[in-house]
């Protein structure tokens, strides 16, 4: 047994590091999130230069063929710099359901686009309902002589405004199980599609709805079989959410990390509120909430590389873990910071927001504790 | 990052798997203090004869190098004893204070002879070991205490006063910390020895709990005569090593805490799916079901953190102060069980041994007022967030 990372990971980290402090300090964050693009063509480019858009990608379609253990590395990093851009929505939401669903024929022609950083794909499956389960996909997808016609809407969809495509799950058969599932490849600009940008409480991360009024394809845009996209996507999601908590870990470190270094020289009656038990101990509360998430997200990301049985089991008590432990720490950071950590212009507000964006993104703890119990026979 | 075993890992994991299928006695959990490492008093001599038969069969001292009458292994054959023996709920062994504690502090400290002497006799249960360092007035602020050693010849007189002292009424010897100087600051003037229980004007009281038992015990030092042989890691240097044994336990007792989490954690499911509340399992309920998968959750989360810190120590690097952590979340978690299982209880939370409307025969009731003691000894709590404060976060001190 070995629950460490190896050298070559360990390298991944610090260049991962140092290239988000140059490229991505907090000043870019703070600009990107101004505006609606929430992304920068330049880092996005470096971002493909490193490897980095084609690190879980096979060799064949230009990746680096990398597993999520090693992605969980560079997801710390990128948490760390809370670093805003469609990263998380084209490689593990898009991206990973045309590896999961895809023909060939469509992932040769997306992937390496992708990897290149010439394409980017989000991937659009909420709805209104917010319900995450296979009932909660509702868009019809009628089928009429080789042609599918898409209505409905989708909700929550990252960074749908700025991709290049939209992969959406739709229902090609009625009903409220996995079968009759189907995922589309949809092109901006199809007739019908409606991106609207909606404003989030965490303005580094961009969420749309999509509307599909009367969207009609051919055959040619489905995802995989017809009636068979649940089972990709669930594995496209169990991925994104370990990928998710990893990015989450890395910003509780910071918040950790932030706040110590405040509380060894910030004086208040005549020495560092450090050496207050009263902000010594929420400190030391905060460490183990980092170090225990830390802990459920690397078997996670381990299990589902190893396919292990355990897997879906193994996500979902690192989401409803992680989700509760990011807030509780990005919580305690503020308090500990006092004034000063409720400012604008301090920049633990981007990590609280992130925490409690990422907390609603792929289920909430509540929601992956009821997994839990499923799982286990409770 | 691989969880797979080696080979030779598997071996002796089948090993283990052999020996618990072969000796565990089925009705024996049920009799155990489920929530406590510190075994009930009845079940003494029921645990002295199960760890004579781990012990004869080579599962006592795993990590111990084998002039002390260990096995020379490394900690990941420790863990997956620990594994093996909460999969088989196989109860803790008797001189768990000898084991995690005095005998690692005596192989890293103790002269050749010491470490001839006293390691075996601590395997093979032979020799029990208690702890002598709480007094009255010296508990989280350790080193303010006053039971004096005053030299006197080639021997040193004891006067004063220990307690929460676990199993001294049985034990053969103890940890003793103890003042050589007065004059020099609190730190510095203690000294470790090892005391022979047997030794004339030792009185052990036995001091009862808010459960009811009496496993603590208040122990006197009248007039008190132990060698100098008998120190430990030099005069005067007894806090050095006293807080290696320290460190030690929290390590020690980390393996076994998880295992016996996981234990208690299963129980408290079977408790769970068994009772009924308004004519559905208690497992049905939606609000009960968050909170075991929880407390699910949190039980495997301490598996994988101990994971991490096992993969350091194989890699060659000591205990620290990270086993506070571990120590830290043990204590929640377990409360938090022993809680639960009151709320899923109800009323009958209230009954105990005795009644025949008592779920369990009271044995909940029991590890439920136990387990207040948890945050407490071995290092309370708040002295723990402090260790991470200070010696991992590098907060300055109070």
């Amino acid at each position: 047994m070995n629950f460490g990372f190896n050298e070559e990971q360990e390298l991944l980290r610090n260049t991962a590091r140092k290239f988000f402090e140059n490229e991505c300090p907090s000043d870019t964050v703070r600009k990107l999130m101004e505006t609606p693009e929430g992304m920068s063509a330049e880092l996005w480019k470096k971002l493909a230069e490193q490897g980095w858009l084609g690190l879980i990608f096979p060799e064949p379609y230009d990746g680096m063929a990398l597993g999520l253990v090693d992605l969980v590395v560079l997801m710390e990093e990128m948490g760390r710099a809370v670093a805003p851009g469609p990263y998380f929505s084209t490689v593990l939401l898009g991206g990973l359901a045309i590896l999961e669903a895809g023909s060939d024929a469509q992932k040769k022609e997306w992937l390496p686009k992708i990897a290149a950083g010439d394409k980017r794909v989000a991937l659009a499956w909420m709805e209104p309902s917010a319900q995450l389960g296979p009932a909660g996909v509702t868009l019809t997808a009628a089928e009429k002589g080789g042609t599918y016609t898409l209505s409905g809407t989708k909700l929550f969809v990252h960074d749908a405004h700025t991709a290049d495509a939209l992969v959406v799950a739709a229902r090609t058969r009625p009903g409220a199980g996995p079968e009759g599932v189907s995922l589309f490849l949809l092109p901006k600009g199809t007739k019908g599609l409606a991106v609207t940008l909606l404003p989030t409480m965490d303005q580094t991360r961009k969420l749309c709805e999509v509307a599909c009024s009367d969207v009609t394809v051919g055959a040619d845009a489905l995802l995989g079989a017809a009636g068979a996209g649940w089972t990709p996507l669930s594995r496209v999601l169990d991925r994104a959410t370990v990928a998710l908590c990893a990015e989450m870990c890395g910003g509780a470190q910071k918040v950790l990390d932030m706040t110590v270094e405040y509380a060894k020289i910030r004086q208040a009656f005549g020495r560092p509120i450090g050496s207050y038990q009263g902000v010594k101990h929420r400190a030391a509360d905060m460490l183990v909430d980092v170090e225990n998430s830390k802990s459920i997200t690397y078997y996670a990301a381990w299990a589902l590389d190893e396919n292990s049985p355990e897997a879906p089991l193994a996500v979902s008590m690192a989401k409803a873990y992680v989700s509760d432990a990011f807030r509780r720490v990005a919580a305690a950071g503020i308090q500990l910071h006092g004034g000063i950590g409720f400012t604008w212009e301090h920049d633990l507000h981007l990590y609280f927001k992130r925490a409690k964006g990422s907390e609603f993104t792929f289920g909430d703890a509540t929601h992956h504790r009821e997994r839990v119990a499923q799982l286990v026979n409770l | 990052m691989d969880f797979t075993l080696t080979p030779e890992q598997t071996s002796f994991r089948d090993e283990v798997r052999g020996f618990l299928s072969r000796s565990m006695k089925h009705d024996w959990v049920a009799r155990l203090s489920q929530g406590s490492d510190i075994p009930r008093p009845e079940a003494y001599e029921m645990l002295r004869r199960w760890q004579r038969q781990m012990y004869e069969a080579g599962f006592v001292g795993l990590t111990w190098p084998k002039e002390a009458g260990g096995r020379g292994l490394t900690f990941m054959e420790e863990m997956i004893l620990q594994q093996e023996m909460a999969l088989a709920k196989a109860p803790p062994v008797l001189n768990i204070l000898a084991i995690g504690m005095a005998g690692p502090t005596i192989i890293a400290y103790g002269t050749d002879e010491q470490k001839k002497r006293y390691p075996p006799k601590m395997l093979s249960c032979e020799e029990i070991w208690c702890q002598g360092y709480s007094e009255p007035n010296a508990g989280s602020d350790l080193a303010s205490l006053q039971t004096r050693a005053e030299k006197d010849g080639d021997h040193f007189v004891i006067n004063g006063q220990k307690v929460w002292t676990s199993l001294a009424h049985i034990a053969d010897y103890m940890m003793l910390l103890a003042r050589t100087d007065p004059a020099a600051p609190k730190h510095k003037g203690i000294t470790y020895f090892l005391l022979d229980m047997k030794s004339p004007g030792i009185t052990v009281k036995p001091l009862k709990q808010l459960t009811g038992d009496a496993e603590f015990n208040e122990v006197y030092f009248d007039n008190v005569r132990v060698h100098e042989s008998q120190i430990l890691g030099g005069l005067n240097n007894g806090w050095a090593v006293g807080l290696t044994t320290l460190m030690y336990e929290r390590l020690a007792l980390g393996f076994g805490l998880q295992v016996r989490l996981r234990i208690v954690l299963d129980g408290l499911v079977d408790l769970a799916r068994s009772t009924k509340k308004n004519g559905v399992p208690v497992t049905q309920d939606p609000v009960m079901r968050q909170k075991l998968a929880q407390m699910w959750i949190d039980t495997e989360v301490f598996k994988y953190t101990g994971a991490r810190a096992i993969t350091k120590l194989l890699k060659g690097e000591l205990p620290g102060p990270e086993a506070s952590a571990g120590k830290m979340m043990w204590v929640e978690g377990h409360q938090r069980v022993q809680e639960l299982a009151m709320e899923i209880q109800g009323a009958f939370g209230q009954l105990t041994r005795g009644s025949e409307w008592a779920v369990a025969d009271g044995l909940w009731q029991h590890t439920f007022l136990r387990s207040r003691a948890n945050s407490i000894e071995g290092g309370t709590t708040e002295i723990q967030r402090n260790i991470i404060g200070e010696r991992v976060l590098g907060l300055p001190k109070g």
